[in-house]
């Protein structure tokens, strides 16, 4: 039997399997009633309501910005503040000096990063994918979560998801109006974008571990470091 | 992987006298239950969550043909394959199938308890492939040739020393004379030696914790970072799922994400949250060339008709485990089956049969503190509650037993006799221990009297003191 038969017939067994179970009213019975609905199901998926928010993240922008910041130092991550996207390539040159590392830079291949002016500091920048020799890598976010200081990503030709777990130091450039209360907020912004992408990454602090006796070391398999950058201040006045 | 449960009693009696387990398992407590319930208590809209992942996971079972038919639609749609497995030789068969398609030698493998279930390495291996574990704690017990010990900390049962040992003896490449006694020098090390493991792989295969029937995507719950290394650079990524994973939209499963690291970890979120939707796109810089998800059924289906079905609203946080005394006392291991712990004796007679699983049922103090913690609000104690009558009613445990508990239930149920017992039992017991206010044995309480004293009872039976109208205060509040 081909794969494609033997599945088929898998299928076909386990579905009528749910389909005596799902009738035989037990479930409702442990379940509060929950019923099988298709129509219910499908305006669920339709709807795609939103579940509880936690009320901290009920502030202004500039509230929010500082609970994104709190929030992802409290995960190890470290945020610098800019004024303007210009300051990137130093800040990005000074963190590395600072870090020991390398002076060598993968950057995503987003036009508003690679188009500044890396020729004024001494690192050699490249753009792409990662690959294992990369020590670092700029990328840009789709947004970053206020709730708990978790950066979006979405993979695209801008976005090389090997840039986000390869390198030993992961630096992501984010604006301000990037910073949204929850992750819900994320989502609505990466469906206005198109289809879903291969790839979603929700990041909070760099790669960790507690499976040695639960002492968390940092880095385990990605980044070992996650540097934010966060450009520019929150748009004044306007409350969410 | 084949159960050993049926042998709970002795490999609970070895784990108890097992001097290196009993210290790694010191460390659950600050570690697991201390983290766990500080970031709970950050979030004051904790238990609110709870009720409505309950909701959610209740609807989506309730039309879970509905939702993987879904499901597969969209996985179909993003450019991926379905493939569905009723067994567990099922599943091996097209995952080894679908590795010989991609001419693979090394494959990666991310943290997944359904392929410990269906043991997967073992079908690679025998397959010709070689599989290699990238989850620190599963690579550590990949090399000692062990299972898991915990859902989310598979070598949970090791201390440091061990894993040391462990290294040196598989590492052979390195200097013998290297410093290896911290936990961070043994994770560099595991790091250094995986990356080329990463690199190298042809496939990928990871779990899922959601599957996400909007959009076809899956998803993984990870800290390391060795999962999305598993399934980004490899041209094939194969993803292995039971089918009570799903979930209806990206907005539910961020509802139970919400619940998930903190009852797990006592993080507030993972360090990564991936979703996957298809294969690479056309203009995608990196990514799989080909993406699978195999959905594997292995009981699942035939166990929503039974009294444990809420048992399928688990997430594999571990809570109930990290919070069980019992598990506490014998680790994972004694329990003999992938999941331990509360949720695994649910789980497990329902699983792997009721014949198999018995002891684990039993296994219980019911004091509920795995209900109180479950963030899914499964009735552990409920259900298995609901499995020691089911091995009653078969007649499966011992004949002693089960004669004794005819007996008492007799007596319980006329209640002039049952008075008459208890106040002949009290007052035998009472003159026994006139002396030293306590028994040295007493016939039928070996267990407790061999290790400690039995207190003498005083003053009579409850019901007697109870309408004779004694009422004293409580000697201190109950916590429920």
């Amino acid at each position: 039997m081909s794969l494609a038969d033997a599945s088929a017939a898998a299928r076909a067994r386990i579905f009528a399997t749910l389909g005596k179970s799902l009738s035989a009213g037990r479930l409702a019975a442990a379940t509060d009633g929950a019923t099988a609905d298709p129509a219910a199901a499908d305006a669920r998926i339709a709807a795609r309501p939103r579940g509880i928010r936690p009320a901290r993240v009920d502030r202004d922008p500039a509230g929010l910005i500082a609970l994104f910041v709190e929030q992802a130092v409290a995960v190890q991550a470290t945020v610098a503040r800019l004024a303007k996207p210009d300051a990137v390539p130093q800040a990005v040159a000074d963190y590395l000096a600072e870090h020991n590392q390398p002076a060598r830079l993968r950057c995503a291949p987003q036009r508003w990063l690679t188009g500044l002016d890396w020729a004024a500091t001494a690192l050699e920048v490249s753009q792409g994918p990662a690959a294992a020799d990369d020590t670092a890598s700029l990328t840009g976010a789709v947004v970053g979560v206020a709730e708990t200081g978790t950066l979006m990503l979405a993979s695209g030709p801008a976005g090389p998801t090997t840039l986000n777990f390869l390198p030993d130091t992961h630096i992501v450039a984010l604006r301000a109006e990037q910073v949204v209360a929850s992750y819900e907020d994320g989502w609505d912004r990466i469906r206005a974008a198109g289809p879903m992408p291969r790839t979603v990454n929700m990041i909070t602090g760099p790669s960790r571990t507690g499976d040695i006796e639960q002492v968390i070391q940092l880095g385990a398999h990605g980044p070992r470091r996650l540097h934010i950058l966060l450009i520019g201040e929150a748009a004044a006045g306007s409350a969410r | 992987m084949q159960p050993t449960s049926l042998a709970f009693k002795e490999t609970a009696r070895r784990a108890l006298d097992d001097a290196q387990l009993q210290r790694a398992l010191l460390n659950m407590k600050p570690g697991f239950q201390q983290r766990r319930a500080g970031t709970v208590a950050k979030l004051p809209e904790f238990d609110a969550l709870r009720d409505q992942a309950r909701a959610i996971k209740n609807h989506t079972l309730a039309n879970l043909d509905h939702y993987l038919t879904r499901f597969e639609a969209q996985v179909q749609a993003a450019g991926g394959h379905v493939h569905w497995a009723a067994t567990a030789q099922e599943a091996t068969d097209i995952v080894v199938a679908l590795c010989r398609a991609a001419g693979a030698r090394t494959v990666t493998k991310g943290k997944s308890m359904v392929a410990e279930e269906i043991a997967l390495n073992d079908a690679l291996q025998a397959a010709g492939f070689h599989p290699l574990e990238t989850d620190l704690g599963e690579y550590i017990i990949q090399l000692r040739d062990e299972c898991p010990s915990h859902i989310i900390a598979p070598a949970l049962h090791l201390t440091r020393q061990q894993i040391t040992r462990t290294f040196q003896e598989a590492h052979t490449h390195l200097p013998a004379d290297r410093p290896l006694d911290e936990p961070r020098q043994l994770t560099d090390e595991a790091r250094a030696v995986l990356r080329d493991g990463f690199l190298g792989a042809d496939v990928g295969i990871t779990g899922a914790n959601f599957l996400v029937a909007e959009t076809g995507s899956t998803v993984i719950v990870t800290n390391e970072g060795n999962g999305d290394l598993t399934q980004t650079l490899p041209k094939t990524h194969i993803v292995v799922s039971s089918i009570e994973k799903v979930v209806p939209t990206l907005e539910d499963t961020t509802t139970i994400l919400r619940l998930l690291a903190r009852s797990a970890t006592g993080q507030e979120f993972s360090a990564y949250t991936t979703f996957s939707t298809g294969p690479r796109r056309a203009d995608d810089p990196d990514g799989p060339e080909a993406f699978h998800v195999v959905l594997v059924d292995n009981g699942r289906a035939a166990l929503l008709a039974t009294e444990a079905a809420e048992a399928l609203r688990c997430i594999r946080c571990g809570a109930c485990m990290n919070h069980c005394p019992v598990y506490g006392a014998v680790g994972g291991h004694a329990y003999g089956w992938v999941v331990p712990g509360p949720i695994g004796a649910a789980l497990d007679p329902g699983l792997i049969g009721v014949e198999t699983a018995r002891h684990l049922p039993n296994a219980s103090t019911f004091c509920g503190r795995c209900e109180s913690v479950c963030p899914m609000r499964i009735p552990l104690t409920t259900i298995m509650r609901h499995w020691r009558t089911q091995e009653h009613a078969r007649k499966l445990s011992p004949g002693r037993i089960r004669w004794g508990l005819g007996v008492w239930a007799y007596v319980a149920a006329r209640p002039r006799l049952y008075r008459l017992c208890t106040r002949l039992g009290v007052a035998a017991m009472a003159w026994v221990g006139r002396r030293r206010g306590h028994l040295r044995r007493w016939p039928g309480a070996e267990g407790w009297t061999r290790y400690r004293d039995l207190p003498a009872p005083q003053g009579g039976t409850f019901v007697d003191r109870w309408q004779r109208g004694e009422r004293g205060a409580p000697a201190r509040e109950t916590g429920r």
